[in-house]
């Protein structure tokens, strides 16, 4: 555990020394950051970071991108970063969502890794413009110590770096660490450095030059459930004779600190707030509003405690594993349900046709590390295509369902380190001609027709042989 | 005459009625095909479409590996998770009947593109195998009776408890593929016997090949057919028909048997099958002897010959059964035969057997509880077989008698005896409701148009003709109808009552009412074998009482040191020896079987009375079967089992009683009684204060019935 800390100290400092030697001479230097405000939030296991930077224009030529620098580590586990402008003074702020792409950049100080945002219309020379990014972060909050007893709470380290890591200066700078709860172990100081109840301020910092780094550890408690999916298959079948079908399989896992030794009922029975504060026994899903059919089992059968809660709006699943989970404790389970077919699927043109879905995870605050979307379309369909507002593995499959002869083309899309920021809205498009529709019940009705001609042939045969 | 020419004119009116009949026949048939497929899914709207019990899940398991890795690797399947470190060789070891059946029907589905999952075929196996089962009963009872005690036959049979005890779905145990195959087989050799025609003896051979591939109970087949070729040739009913039968069904029969590799060389060598060898050999030389008469026109000359031909053959026979016992080619009866024909062997010596409710002698009531009228009716219907007795009638009667027999000596062999029992009580049905409609329709043929028409057969045209001279005939008929109706009646709420409250619990999943009259469902055995499945090392070896290996597997996926194919003595009395040992004692043992967890079942916190505690005198039974050092005597008091203050010393220290009360003491489980009060045996237990130095408790279900205990690493030593 010591090697890989050390390590990453050594390279921070490399990075720092490195800095003074680089050339200015890169298009990128154009701008400064005027002021830079950080918000991270450590009250749940993914790490929401909210940065605001207000960026200026100090060069001649006008700019239309803004990078941003992530330190490799962190990079590794960035699940999603997304970036609003800002316009407008006040109340009548509006947001803009701008496009950011990963992007290299030919001389990365120490593998530092970035993040293009793309401007809408270019900055000119002596003009600001404020953004609001968000990222998140996931797998970023280790457990230390890693075992721990089942009264025993858990206390995580985070690793960041106190200064805003970018390729431009930064005039002022300021950064927040929320912590879920007044518990700190201990945390490291950069002065002027802060600690007011669930609040760690560093900052603010003047006029640091470029790539400058300064490494902080943060040691506190955290309780809340780490739940994690190892893997999630959502498959998304769709039926136009008026109903979809989800299934979702899930590996799920407690990622805190190990559970080690007992796990003793009486105690769990008699303090469970206590007796296991570091573990979880609900989940909480959230479904489409007019879910029915809802089921939820594994693979040795129906788990009878979960609850369905349903409104207009939306419908709540709270699922119980069939155990409280302590760290390191696994459980897979499959959620499934029906949903009405018109909520979701829209006519887009001639036989052309459009699944409105919610990429994602149903289950509040987890991460997944591989989701697995498929969408089963109906026997006959043509041309599939999908439109993700973000980056994932697609290809095509054929599965076999109830009475297919050809098979159901299948929309595989996958995803690695799902946040619940990915649960945006997806589409796959298809052509379908509603005559298919009809081929299953023929082919039952057939079916039978031939079995009663021949119960009547065998009949009719029978009795001129006894004559 | 008269009738003969009424039906030539009216040719078509009768072609007309013939069809009716056929239709009503056939649409009585699909119900009760129907309603002995729905009234066994009691359990799967209850609570779940999902495997019930012990034997099952090993058979879940089994069909899932083969319909998963094919035939051959299930046939050549060394089983390593299972009498660790021994292991198992599957393929060798089971009766693969079931699994390729339902492997077939999984299939067959698959190919018609019913996506269906494999579990759900097993599920419904047996439901689906007691439909057919009517079938033959049906095809059965007209083969013995007429077509109308084959249609009450079908009916019984559909809706009789002590066959749905075996075969809900969900109960996908042999047992319920088996008697769909015992019945057929018996049919087809009744059939067989009755035509004479080899093409039925084949096909016999075949059911036999099927049943033999199903279920160890075919060595009753293999013994109740000898025999009651034996009594035909006895009573002098030596027919062509039945030589060729026999003949044909037992080697083609045997050839086919021996292919299944758990049967093998058994079928010719153990002392269960010589039965049936030695009628094969009586069969021949009584053909011999028959050829022999045809020549020999003088009768003195033959007489001698008789006397000479059956001593030399008996003497043979004797010096081969004795010669073949004492080289040891033929091997002796095995224990559990020994303990059908005498019910008191398997207590004395074979205590494994003994430990299993349902190889105890049966009980009265259960008599009644599962067969309920038909245990009347079977009497009178042996009456009818008797007054009617053909060779089809005389099988009956023995099948009868003899699975009567069985049912007394075993709980579990009433399913054995209840085809048997409900096609007697079918005739007896059959017969008197038909004479008495025949009474009745005859009386008003007689008063309203007098004519004859409506009677077919003499029989009940000269029975009208007597009748007409008693008084009240008519009423007395009518109010007998009711009699019968109401009988059936009944028959078919309790069958519906027994199904619904006693056969249809999967006793995986407990249930039981709440304060409030909710329903409260105690689903702690799954919960254990999930967790077990799911935060072991996958190496991990578990320790529990064997009752409880096969779910371990099956369920859990972990490898166990004995399950409920008790093939192994020594290996169960040696896990029974550790549960009832002194805690240090108990670690060698397993240290020496490299457990890593060991798992009780308690029911102390819920109430559920059929646990570890109560099932531990067996296990002090069986252990000290095979290690003396285990005495009986050392865990009860005067006697008496007790886990209270007054519990014998070694009681309250062996490992299974430490395990089970765990941090019981600390536990208030009921108002008013003091903490540690066990609710399955009613007191408060003896010791409270129970350490644990070298296990400790590594998961606790949420109602205490699952305990798992990890076994610790031993300590270093420096």
């Amino acid at each position: 555990m010591e090697g890989p800390i050390r390590a990453r100290e050594a390279l921070a400092l490399t990075l720092l020394s490195l800095l003074f030697f680089l050339s200015r001479s890169s298009a990128l230097h154009d701008l400064l950051i005027s002021n830079a405000e950080r918000r991270i939030d450590l009250s749940s296991h993914i790490v929401k970071v909210y940065l605001t930077l207000k960026v200026e224009n100090a060069g001649s030529s006008p700019a239309s991108e803004v990078v941003l620098a992530f330190p490799p580590s962190q990079v590794d586990h960035l699940a999603t970063v997304e970036a609003l402008a800002t316009k407008g003074k006040r109340k009548k702020t509006t947001f803009v969502r701008l496009e950011v792409k990963p992007t290299e950049l030919p001389d990365a100080p120490n593998d530092t890794k970035y993040f293009t945002i793309y401007l809408a219309n270019p900055l000119n020379s002596g003009e600001s413009i404020t953004l609001e990014v968000l990222y998140m972060l996931t797998h970023s909050l280790e457990p230390f110590p890693a075992e721990i007893g089942q009264s025993e709470s858990q206390l995580v380290y985070y690793r960041d770096s106190a200064l805003v890591l970018s390729p431009y200066h930064i005039k002022q700078q300021t950064t927040f660490i929320k912590t879920p709860s007044t518990k700190v172990e201990s945390f490291a100081r950069v002065e002027p450095t802060n600690r007011a109840g669930t609040e760690i301020k560093y900052g603010p910092y003047e006029d640091r030059t470029p790539y400058s780094f300064s490494p902080i550890l943060v040691h506190f408690e955290n309780n809340s459930p780490f739940a994690v999916v190892e893997e999630l298959v959502r498959e998304v079948e769709i039926s136009h004779w008026g109903n979809l079908q989800v299934t979702e399989q899930y590996k799920l896992v407690h990622a805190g600190a190990r559970h080690k030794g007992v796990f003793s009922r009486v105690d769990y029975q008699s303090r469970p707030s206590f007796n296991g504060v570091s573990s979880f026994r609900y989940l909480l899903a959230r479904l489409p509003p007019r879910v029915h059919s809802v089921y939820y089992r594994d693979e040795i059968g129906n788990i009878s405690s979960s609850h369905l809660r349903t409104d207009s709006r939306k419908s709540e699943l709270e699922i119980e594993p069939r155990y409280p989970l302590f760290g390191g404790w696994k459980a897979t389970f499959v959620v499934g349900y029906g949903l009405p077919l018109q909520d979701f699927l829209f006519e887009s043109s001639e036989d052309r046709r459009y699944l409105n879905f919610t990429f994602g995870c149903p289950l509040i605050e987890t991460v997944v590390d591989k989701l697995t979307f498929k969408v089963v379309l109906p026997e006959g369909s043509k041309d599939p295509s999908a439109v993700v507002p973000f980056p994932v593995d697609q290809h095509l499959e054929t599965k076999y369902s109830y009475l297919d002869i050809v098979g159901r083309t299948v929309v595989v899309l996958e995803k690695k380190n799902v946040v619940p920021g990915h649960n945006s809205h997806f589409q796959v498009y298809y052509t379908f001609k509603p005559i298919f529709m009809l081929a299953e019940p023929l082919m039952l009705a057939s079916a039978f027709f031939l079995f009663f001609i021949a119960c009547i042939a065998y009949l009719h045969i029978d009795l001129s042989i006894r004559k | 005459m008269s009738s003969i020419i009424a039906s030539d004119l009216l040719k078509p009116f009768k072609l007309k009625t013939k069809q009716q009949e056929l239709l009503i026949r056939v649409s009585i048939l699909c119900l009760v095909y129907i309603l002995a497929f729905i009234t066994r899914l009691f359990s799967v709207l209850r609570y779940e479409s999902m495997i019930h019990e012990f034997d099952p899940y090993f058979n879940y398991r089994t069909t899932l590996y083969l319909t998963q890795n094919g035939f051959y690797d299930f046939w050549n399947w060394f089983d390593s998770e299972s009498w660790y470190p021994l292991g198992r060789i599957i393929g060798g070891t089971l009766y693969p009947g079931l699994m390729v059946t339902a492997a077939l029907i999984y299939r067959l589905l698959h190919f018609l593109r019913f996506a269906v999952h494999i579990r759900e075929v097993c599920v419904l196996t047996a439901p689906f195998f007691a439909s057919n089962t009517t079938i033959v009963a049906y095809f059965f009872g007209k083969e013995i009776w007429d077509s109308g005690a084959g249609l009450v036959a079908a009916i019984l049979i559909a809706v009789c408890p002590g066959y749905i005890s075996r075969s809900v779905a969900g109960s996908y145990d042999n047992e319920g593929v088996a008697i769909f195959a015992l019945l057929f087989t018996f049919y087809l050799f009744v059939k067989a016997v009755n035509t004479g025609s080899l093409a039925w003896g084949l096909a016999s051979a075949f059911g036999y090949f099927y049943m033999v591939s199903a279920w160890g109970g075919y060595v009753f087949i293999i013994n109740l057919i000898p025999l009651y070729v034996l009594v035909l040739l006895i009573t002098g009913r030596y027919s062509m028909r039945l030589y060729v039968a026999y003949n044909c069904m037992y080697i083609l029969g045997m050839l086919l048997a021996m292919q299944i590799r758990f049967v093998g060389f058994q079928h010719v060598q153990s002392g269960e099958h010589m039965a049936a060898m030695g009628v094969f050999f009586l069969m021949q030389v009584f053909y011999f002897l028959d050829w022999v008469k045809h020549m020999l026109s003088d009768t003195k000359l033959f007489q001698a010959f008789l006397k000479i031909t059956v001593t030399f053959a008996v003497a043979v026979g004797a010096v081969a059964l004795g010669v073949g016992m004492v080289s040891g080619y033929i091997s002796p009866w095995t224990g559990r035969f020994y303990s059908l024909l005498d019910p008191t062997y398997a207590k004395d010596h074979i205590p494994i057997i003994a430990s299993v409710s349902e190889h105890q002698p049966t009980a009265w009531s259960s008599f009644m509880f599962d067969f309920h009228i038909l245990l009347f009716l079977f009497p009178a219907g042996l009456y009818f077989c008797f007054k009617r007795l053909s060779d089809a009638t005389i099988f009956i009667v023995m099948y009868g008698l003899t699975s009567m027999y069985f049912a007394g000596v075993m709980v579990r062999l009433i399913l054995v005896a209840t085809p048997a029992v409900c096609l007697i009580s079918a005739i007896a049905v059959s017969a008197t409701v038909k004479n008495l409609a025949v009474l009745l329709r005859s009386k008003n043929k007689v008063v309203q148009t007098g004519s004859t028409k409506g009677t077919s057969s003499g029989k009940a045209s000269s029975k009208a003709s007597l009748d007409q001279s008693q008084p009240f005939q008519k009423n007395g008929a009518m109010a007998l109808l009711f009699g019968a109706f109401f009988l059936l009646s009944k028959y078919a709420t309790h069958c519906t009552w027994v199904t619904s409250e006693a056969y249809s619990s999967p006793s995986i999943v407990l249930a039981a009412r709440g304060a409030h009259g909710n329903r409260v469902i105690f689903d702690d055995y799954r919960e254990a074998y999930f967790w077990l499945r799911q935060n072991t090392p996958p190496d991990a070896k578990v320790m529990s009482w064997w009752d409880y290996g096969y779910q371990i597997t099956a369920m859990g996926n972990r490898t166990v040191i004995v399950d409920n194919n008790t093939w192994n003595n020594t290996h169960i009395a040696t896990v029974g020896r550790a549960m009832s040992s002194y805690e240090d004692e108990a670690y060698e043992i397993m240290r020496s079987l490299d457990v890593d967890y060991v798992l009780v079942v308690f029911g102390g916190v819920t109430g559920y009375s059929s646990d570890d505690i109560n099932k531990f005198l067996w296990m002090v039974r069986i252990g000290g079967g095979v290690f003396p050092v285990i005495k009986e005597p050392d865990y009860l008091v005067n006697g008496e089992y007790r886990v209270d203050k007054g519990a014998a010393p070694k009681m309250l220290n062996c490992l299974m009683y430490k395990l089970s009360y765990y941090r019981f003491g600390e536990l208030l489980t009921e108002y008013g009684k003091p903490p540690g009060y066990d609710r399955a045996r009613g007191v408060e237990i003896g010791n409270k204060d129970i350490k644990l130095e070298h296990l400790e408790e590594a998961f606790t279900t949420s109602n205490w019935i699952v305990r798992i205990y990890k076994v610790k690493p031993p300590n270093n030593r420096w």
